[in-house]
C-alpha cells in the first residue's frame, strides 16, 4: 500500500481508500506525521486528538472492509474550536473556557462522524471568532503557511492554515463576517459560507446568532460540495435552520456556466483595495468571461454602512451570548473574589481577551436603554437595506464576483493595535452575513510576494449550487487551488 | 389626608407542560437538585432553544380565558441580567411583541362586579433556585439547582385598577380559578406555580396622577398578597403623613416578620437591554389557529356563576363558592341532576363537605364522596328514612369510608322508626316514667309537649319519625286515663 505523504483532496482520499491504495489509519497517521513536522511553525491546532483519531480511523477501516461507502469514511478533518466535539476540548481559544469539554457533539460534527469522518483535532481561532487574524486567540497565534511572518486571516485561521499546510484533508470553519472566506483567501484554500439556515448552528458556540454559519474549508470546490452534502440540511435542534430541499451539491459541479451573468459590484473596486489584489480579481473575472459568462456592473449602494451595521448588531448579540461565561458553571472562575459581583467581574476580566471585552462593551452600550433606537434599531433597518441591495443586484445577474479582502495577508502584529482599520478590512465579506446569502472564496492568484488572493463569489439565498458550478468551472480553468506552500 | 391605594399585579403562572419550554427535560417538581437538566437548559456553550408548542397553546388558552386579544405576531426577546440561577445570563421572555394584550378579569367585591383590566400576557422561561449552604454542604457556599430553569411561565400584568388589598386578593383568587378552569396550570401556590409581584402606590383621593410606587416581590399566597399590601399601604401612609416621600424601589415581602424591606432602589435598577431573541423564529398565530384553541375552552367561572344563579335559583354567594374550582362545580351539577333540590345540595356542599375537605386539606376530586352518594343520602332524607340530624352521621361515614348511604343506614341501624306499634310502646313507657309531667300536661300545661318529644327522641336514639311521634304523644296525653 502506498503511503499518503501529502494530504490528498477529499475526493482523492475517498477514491484511494475505496481502491485500498492506503488505509484510513495510514491516511490519519500521515496527517499526524505532517503535524509533527510543521505544527511547531504553523500552530494551526489548539488540541490534537491523536488517540481518538487513530481509533476513529481503525473503525473507518472496518466499515470500509464491510463495503461501507459513506461520503466521509476515513477522511481526516480538522474542526474549528468553537464547534463542539464531545470528549475533546471546545474552548473557542478563550481562557474563560479553560479546558472545557463539551458534553455533546455539534450537529455538523455529529453528521460528519456518522458519515465516517476522523477528527484530527480542534483548530485555532480568534477568541470566540472575534477577529480577522487569529492573533486574538487567547492561547497562541497561528502563522500563515505561505509566509510564517504573516497571519493566516481569521477567525478560522487555524482551519485555513491546517488545510493549506496539508495538516488535514479538509476542515470546518465558521463565518460571522468573513471568518471562513477571508482566511481561505489569505491561505489559498477554498472556503464556503453557506446561506444562513443551511447548516445547523447547534453546537456552534454563538458569537452573533443571526450571522453565524458553519461551512467547509477545503482544497477544492469538489471537496466543499461533498462536505456540504453531509453537514447541510434542516436540524430539529436549530429553529433557525431552514426547511428547504437539500440538493446533491456534487451534481452542480459540472454544469455549464456559458451564458450565466456575473455581476461586478462597483463598490468593491474603490480606493483602498491593494493593486495586486485588484489585478488578481480582475484577471479571475476575465477567466469567467473566457468561460462564456457575461459580466454586468451592478451596485450595492449601502455597502458603506455595512461595517457600522455589522459591528452594532454582531456586538449586541455577542454581549448577550457571552454572558453565560460567568464563572458559575464551567470554565474559569477567579480566585480573587470576596462576593458575587467580584466573582463575575474578576472571572470575566481574567478570562476574556481585549477584543472580546471591546465587543461586549460595545454591544452592551448599543442595547442600553436610551441608545437602543439610535443603534440597534437603526442597525436592523440598515441591514434590511443591505439585503435589498443584493435582491436588486440579483435581478440583473446569477452570481456576483469580487475580492474577499482589500489586502493580502497582513504581517503579524501589523493591525493588532488598530481595531478600526481591522474592522474596515471586513468591508467585502460582512454584507453577505447581514444579507444571509451564501458566498465562496476560491484561490485566484498570488501577489509578487507569493501571497494567495481569493475571488469571492456570491449567490442568492439557498443557491449554493450556483457557487459550486461557477467555482468548479473556475478551478477547471485555473490551477491556483493546486498550489501549496513549501514548509 | 385620606389616601387612595392603587395596585397593579404581575402574576407569574407555571404552565402545566410535561417538558420545559426550550428542551425536553421534565418539569416534575421535587426531583433531586439538577436532575431535570440537560446542556440546553444549563446554557452550555453552543446550545440552542427549540420552542415547546404546547407552551404557546396553553398561553393562548390563558389569553382567551381572560378576554385578551391574541397577537398574530409573537416574538421572544432576551432579558439580560447576571444572577447565578440564570445560566445563560439572560432570560428568554417577550418584550415588544407579547402573546396577548387587552383583556380583563371581573371580580366580585361586596357582591358588586368590578372589571380589572389586563395590560398583557407574555411567555417566558423560569430561572433556577439558589440554595444557601446553611442546610447542606459548606455553609460558606451557595449552590444552584437548575431543575426549575426553563420551566414555562406566563406573566399576567394587570393595569393599576385594584384599589385595596381585598381587591388584590379577590383578583388573585379569580385569576387562579380562571387558570385552573382553562386547564393551563395546576396553580399550586406552595410549589410556586402561581406567585405575584405587586406594584403599590398611594394618592390623595380625587387626584388623577399616580403616586410613586414600590414593587413588592415574590408573594406566593392569597394571605400574603393581602398582608404584604396592607403593610406597604400602612408604611407609605405614615411616610406621606410625616411629609416624607415614597421612594421608587423594589421591596421584598418577608412572610415570617410580616414586613416588606428594600431590595434595590431605582438607581440600582436593572437595564435589561431587551432585544429580539435571534435563536428563535417569530411565531405567527393566525385567526384559524386561535379559533381552534378557543373551541376547546370550557365554560369559565364567571359565566358558570351566572348560569348557576339563573338555572338553579341559588344565591350569588352560593354560586361563587360552588364554582371556585371546576371539579367542585361539576360535583354540584351532577348531584343536582340526581337530586333536584339545588339549594339543599348547595347547603350540604358548602357546609359539611367543604368543611371536611378543608379539615383534611383535600381536593374534592380526591375525596371518597361521590355525587351519587350525596344525592342518595338526600333522597333518604326526602323519603323520611332518615332525618337531618341522622344524615350528619351518614354523611360523615360516607365521607370517611366511601360507603353507600343505604348501607350506612342499614348497618348502623339509623333508619327512622315509622311503625306505630313500636313508637306507641315507647310513648307508653315515657308516660309511665313521668307521672308528674303527664299530670301537669293534662292539667293544661301544654308547653310540656316539647319535653315529651325530647324524651321520645332520646329513647328512640333520634330515629322516631317526628310526625308519627307527635301524633301518638298527643293522642296518648290527650286521652287521659
Amino acid at each position: 500500500m502506498a503511503d499518503p505523504t501529502n494530504a490528498p483532496t477529499l475526493l482523492q482520499a475517498r477514491e484511494d481508500l475505496k481502491n485500498k491504495k492506503y488505509s484510513a489509519l495510514e491516511l490519519t497517521e500521515s496527517c499526524l506525521r505532517r503535524m509533527d513536522a510543521v505544527e511547531d511553525r504553523v500552530q494551526a491546532y489548539l488540541h490534537i486528538s491523536r488517540e481518538q483519531a487513530i481509533e476513529q480511523a481503525k473503525a473507518a477501516d472496518e466499515r470500509i472492509a464491510r463495503g461501507d461507502d459513506a461520503p466521509l469514511l476515513g477522511v481526516p478533518l480538522a474542526i474549528k474550536d468553537n464547534i463542539c466535539t464531545q470528549g475533546l476540548p471546545s474552548t473557542c481559544a478563550s481562557k474563560i473556557l479553560g479546558q472545557f469539554k463539551s458534553p455533546y457533539n455539534a450537529t455538523s460534527v455529529d453528521r460528519a462522524l456518522k458519515a465516517g469522518a476522523v477528527i484530527l483535532g480542534k483548530t485555532n481561532l480568534d477568541e470566540f471568532a472575534m477577529g480577522s487574524t487569529t492573533e486574538n486567540s487567547g492561547i497562541h497565534p497561528t502563522r500563515n503557511p505561505w509566509d510564517l511572518e504573516r497571519v493566516p486571516g481569521g477567525s478560522s485561521g487555524g482551519s485555513a492554515a491546517a488545510v493549506a499546510a496539508k495538516e488535514c484533508v479538509a476542515a470546518l470553519g465558521s463565518d460571522t463576517g468573513g471568518s471562513i472566506r477571508q482566511p481561505a483567501s489569505f491561505c489559498g484554500v477554498t472556503g464556503l459560507k453557506p446561506t444562513y439556515g443551511r447548516v445547523s448552528r447547534f453546537g456552534l458556540v454563538a458569537f452573533a446568532s443571526s450571522l453565524d454559519q458553519i461551512g467547509p474549508m477545503t482544497q477544492t470546490v469538489d471537496d466543499a460540495a461533498v462536505l456540504m452534502n453531509v453537514i447541510g440540511g434542516k436540524d430539529p435542534l436549530d429553529s433557525t435552520s431552514a426547511d428547504v430541499p437539500m440538493p446533491d451539491f456534487t451534481q452542480a459541479l459540472n454544469r455549464n456556466v456559458k451564458g450565466m451573468k456575473v455581476g461586478i459590484p462597483r463598490e468593491y473596486f474603490t480606493e483602498g483595495i491593494d493593486p495586486e489584489v485588484e489585478t488578481a480579481v480582475q484577471n479571475a473575472i476575465k477567466t469567467l468571461q473566457s468561460l462564456g459568462m457575461e459580466t454586468v456592473e451592478v451596485s450595492l449602494p449601502h455597502t458603506k454602512y455595512a461595517v457600522a451595521t455589522y459591528y452594532i448588531l454582531a456586538c449586541a448579540e455577542a454581549s448577550a451570548n457571552l454572558s453565560r461565561y460567568d464563572g458559575v458553571k464551567y470554565g474559569h472562575r477567579t480566585e480573587h473574589a470576596g462576593n458575587l459581583m467580584e466573582m463575575y467581574e474578576n472571572s470575566r476580566e481574567e478570562g476574556f481577551g481585549e477584543e472580546v471585552k471591546r465587543r461586549i462593551i460595545l454591544g452592551t452600550f448599543v442595547l442600553s436603554s436610551g441608545y437602543y433606537d439610535a443603534y440597534y434599531l437603526k442597525g436592523q433597518k440598515a441591514r434590511t437595506l443591505i439585503k435589498r441591495d443584493f435582491e436588486e443586484a440579483f435581478k440583473q445577474c446569477d452570481v456576483l464576483a469580487g475580492p474577499n479582502c482589500p489586502l493580502p495577508a497582513f504581517k503579524l502584529n501589523e493591525k493588532l493595535d488598530d481595531p478600526m482599520q481591522m474592522y474596515l478590512a471586513d468591508i467585502y465579506t460582512i454584507s453577505m452575513n447581514l444579507a444571509g446569502i451564501p458566498a465562496m472564496s476560491v484561490p485566484c492568484g498570488q501577489t509578487q510576494g507569493k501571497l494567495p488572493v481569493g475571488l469571492q463569489l456570491m449567490a442568492p439565498h439557498f443557491q449554493e449550487e450556483t457557487l459550486f458550478t461557477v467555482g468548479k468551472q473556475f478551478q477547471l480553468a485555473t490551477d491556483f487551488h493546486k498550489q501549496f506552500p513549501t514548509l | 389626608m385620606k389616601y387612595e391605594t392603587v395596585i397593579g399585579l404581575e402574576v407569574h403562572c407555571q404552565l402545566k407542560t410535561k417538558t420545559k419550554i426550550f428542551c425536553s427535560c421534565s418539569t416534575e417538581f421535587g426531583k433531586n437538585p439538577n436532575e431535570n437538566t440537560c446542556p440546553i437548559c444549563l446554557g452550555m456553550p453552543g446550545v440552542l432553544p427549540v420552542l415547546n408548542r404546547q407552551v404557546v397553546n396553553f398561553a393562548v388558552r390563558a389569553g382567551l380565558a381572560t378576554h385578551c386579544r391574541i397577537e398574530p405576531m409573537n416574538q421572544f426577546a432576551r432579558k439580560n441580567y447576571f444572577y447565578p440561577d440564570l445560566p445563560k445570563g439572560y432570560q428568554v421572555s417577550q418584550f415588544d411583541h407579547p402573546l396577548a394584550t387587552g383583556g380583563y378579569v371581573n371580580i366580585l367585591i361586596d357582591g358588586e362586579k368590578k372589571k380589572i383590566n389586563l395590560t398583557r400576557i407574555h411567555m417566558e422561561e423560569d430561572a433556577g433556585k439558589l440554595v444557601h449552604g446553611e442546610n447542606m454542604g459548606n455553609p460558606e457556599s451557595s449552590y444552584v439547582d437548575f431543575n426549575r430553569t426553563g420551566v414555562p411561565l406566563i406573566e399576567i400584568v394587570s393595569e393599576p385598577d385594584l384599589r385595596s388589598s381585598e381587591e388584590a386578593r379577590a383578583y388573585m383568587v379569580e385569576l387562579k380559578s380562571i387558570l385552573e378552569y382553562a386547564d393551563v396550570s395546576d396553580c399550586n401556590m406552595e410549589q410556586g406555580s402561581l406567585r405575584c409581584d405587586a406594584n403599590v402606590s398611594l394618592r390623595p383621593f380625587g387626584q388623577e396622577e399616580f403616586g410613586t410606587r414600590t414593587e413588592l416581590k415574590n408573594i406566593n399566597s392569597f394571605k400574603f398578597v393581602q398582608k404584604a399590601i396592607d403593610y406597604e399601604v400602612e408604611r407609605q401612609t405614615s411616610l406621606l403623613e410625616q411629609g416624607d416621600k415614597v421612594i421608587l424601589e423594589t421591596r421584598l415581602y418577608d412572610s415570617n416578620r410580616g414586613v416588606t424591606y428594600s431590595m434595590r432602589s431605582k438607581e440600582e435598577a436593572h437595564d435589561y437591554r431587551y432585544f429580539p431573541e435571534p435563536d428563535l423564529v417569530p411565531i405567527v398565530l393566525d385567526e384559524a389557529c386561535v379559533e381552534e384553541i378557543a373551541k376547546t375552552l370550557p365554560e369559565l367561572p364567571e359565566p358558570k356563576r351566572e348560569r348557576f344563579t339563573a338555572e338553579y335559583g341559588i344565591p350569588a354567594y352560593d354560586a361563587q363558592v360552588l364554582t371556585a374550582t371546576r371539579p367542585l362545580a361539576d360535583f354540584y351539577e351532577e348531584t343536582v341532576k340526581l337530586h333536584n333540590h339545588p339549594k339543599a345540595v348547595s347547603n350540604w356542599m358548602m357546609g359539611d363537605l367543604l368543611r371536611e375537605l378543608k379539615n383534611d386539606d383535600q381536593e374534592i376530586q380526591d375525596c371518597k364522596l361521590t355525587p351519587q352518594r350525596l344525592a342518595g343520602m338526600l333522597d333518604l332524607i326526602e323519603a323520611g328514612t332518615i332525618n337531618g340530624k341522622i344524615a350528619k352521621t351518614v354523611f360523615e361515614e360516607m365521607y370517611n369510608t366511601g360507603a353507600e348511604p343505604e348501607t350506612v343506614v342499614k348497618e348502623k341501624g339509623l333508619g327512622q322508626i315509622a311503625d306505630e306499634a313500636s313508637i306507641e310502646k315507647l310513648v307508653d313507657q315515657i308516660l309511665e316514667d313521668n307521672p308528674q309531667q303527664t299530670a301537669d300536661y293534662r292539667n293544661g300545661k301544654e308547653k310540656l309537649m316539647g319535653y315529651f318529644v325530647g324524651q321520645l327522641m332520646k329513647a328512640s336514639k333520634g330515629q322516631a319519625n317526628p310526625a308519627l311521634a307527635n301524633k301518638l304523644l298527643k293522642q296518648k296525653l290527650g286521652s287521659g286515663s
